[in-house]
């Protein structure tokens, strides 16, 4: 029998529609927590990045801000917005860095199978029927350009590394007289653990794991690279998890930012 | 404790037609559901056709739907299913069926024909043999543990809803491919069939695939995405085709 002949009619069962399903199990939970979740957060980074403000509290910097290129004495590049920046847009200096996580989630393997899930049905679980007939996969614009997923990584593990400079800036408080003193607050921790979880799962990305060796077929030999591709797999199997863990967290910090700038949280000192 | 009898509701017929009969029998504890279709076989019913060989979940022969999720009856504690409302048991739907339980599931074997062979690369030694380490064999010989149940062909979307048989090859033999592509002593090139042929960009990482694997063969991380990662240096990547280009990447 050809492939073509494979069709629906001898299939003798049923027809596909959706939600089309004999499994007894609760198959919506997820595709609707996913969904929630991800809604979620979309409408508060949104909401968040472009206020323009409560991003800096004491020697901490919200996530979402981080670097900040141009906005505050503090910034990289000075106070003042680019001559570029476009006029109609409320400036935010969160406006130049999300794209580059966003960018790095969006196109993610690991989230790509679960927004098709939840956002858009195709399929709404595994061996739960779809709402459309024609499939394109991912061969054709635009989710074609999910293949650039790679150099969002690049990019995102350099974040990585400003967000561990972030952590060094948490660490130095400034006293009564003006000087820097170290010292350890509830921020510093909230922040050291963003990095860290958004470090677990940006380095088990798949993209970096097949650029660390995954794309060679022999390791034995190349003991750095065979060690990287170890720490990377090792991290990848747990992918989903420090995906969702860090996406949490790094929602969090920004909130714990942004509500001790103003004034609603008490940055507890411990050291 | 499990009750002392089911229910169960058998998909009859052939591509025809046909529709659900149920069946009630006496079960007792430790039973799979292959047990009871072969209680059904021997009490009530003789003429129930189901495939099956090894009842050890090694042949992949007894692939069926149970209560709507891709499974091996042989597998499948009745425990460790809901009886107090009847379980039922269907063909896999993606394959054309033949008759109550059983598909012609040939379409795998033709289609895994147009994967290129194994093609090695010269010999290592001057006695014609190949020297390999344990951890690059590793990561294809995960692949060799596949059965060939085709609960992955069956749960993939891409087959069974979409019916693009004459354009995706399917999760188990992209499994197979990878098992290929990555074995230390191969020098074949599958990465343009892939693209064109084996139309690896229908998979949109539902990872479903990997949900039903009854050898925990982690398909869609280890298989297939390392695959598209290839497709993309081979044919996406600017950067690593201008280093190929310049001679500093093979």
């Amino acid at each position: 029998m050809s492939a073509a002949a494979i069709s629906r009619s001898q299939v003798g069962v049923d027809g596909v529609r959706l939600g089309l399903t004999r499994r007894r199990d609760p198959w919506w939970v997820q595709p609707g927590a996913v969904f929630v979740g991800l809604a979620a957060f979309v409408v508060y980074v949104t909401w968040a990045g472009l206020q323009g403000r409560y991003y800096r509290f004491g020697p901490y910097l919200s996530p979402f801000y981080s670097p900040e290129l141009w906005g505050s004495p503090e910034a990289w590049f000075g106070a003042a917005p680019p001559w570029w920046y476009p006029q109609w847009l409320r400036f935010s200096p969160a406006v130049f860095i999300l794209w580059i996580p966003a960018g790095f989630r969006l196109t993610c393997y690991y989230n790509r199978g679960a927004y098709y899930k939840a956002f858009w049905a195709d399929p709404p679980n595994c061996a739960v029927g779809e709402p459309r007939k024609s499939y394109w996969g991912e061969n054709y614009f635009p989710l074609l350009l999910q293949n650039i997923h790679r150099y969002f990584m690049y990019l995102a593990v350099l974040l990585v590394l400003v967000l561990l400079d972030d952590v060094w800036h948490a660490l130095w408080f400034t006293n009564a007289a003006g000087h820097l003193r170290f010292g350890i607050g509830v921020g510093t921790l909230v922040i050291t653990l963003d990095v860290a979880l958004v470090a677990a799962y940006t380095f088990g990305c798949h993209s970096l794991r097949h650029v660390c060796g995954g794309r060679l077929d022999c390791l034995a030999g190349r003991p750095v690279r065979a060690a990287l591709y170890d720490c990377t797999s090792g991290l990848n199997r747990r992918h989903m998890a420090w995906f969702w863990v860090s996406l949490a967290w790094v929602g969090f910090s920004d909130l714990y930012v942004r509500l001790c700038a103003m004034g609603v949280w008490t940055d507890w000192r411990i050291l | 404790m499990i009750p002392s009898t089911a229910t169960f509701l058998i998909w009859r017929g052939d591509a025809q037609g046909g529709a659900f009969q149920e069946y009630r029998i006496g079960i007792s504890e430790g039973m799979v559901v292959l047990d009871a279709v072969h209680r059904i076989q021997a009490e009530q019913d003789n003429t129930l056709a189901v495939r099956w060989n090894c009842k050890a979940g090694k042949c992949g022969s007894c692939a069926a739907e149970v209560n709507g999720r891709p499974r091996l009856m042989c597998m499948t504690r009745l425990g460790d299913l809901a009886l107090d409302r009847p379980v039922t048991l269907e063909p896999m739907r993606t394959f054309p069926l033949l008759r109550d339980l059983v598909t012609d599931v040939s379409w795998n074997f033709r289609t895994k024909l147009a994967i290129q062979p194994l093609r090695t690369r010269p010999a290592d030694a001057p006695d014609g043999t190949w020297r390999m380490m344990q951890r690059d064999v590793d990561r294809p010989q995960e692949f060799r543990k596949c059965i060939e149940c085709f609960l992955c062909q069956d749960v993939c979307h891409v087959l069974r809803d979409h019916r693009l048989f004459d354009r995706y090859i399917g999760p188990r033999l992209l499994v197979y491919t990878a098992q290929l592509e990555m074995n230390p002593i191969d020098a074949a090139d599958r990465l343009g069939d892939l693209k064109d042929l084996h139309g690896i960009g229908y998979c949109n990482i539902t990872k479903c695939c990997t949900t039903v694997c009854p050898e925990e063969i982690k398909i869609t991380d280890n298989a297939i995405i390392p695959l598209k990662e290839r497709l993309v240096d081979a044919f996406y990547d600017p950067l690593t085709r201008l280093a190929r280009a310049l001679g500093l990447r093979g």
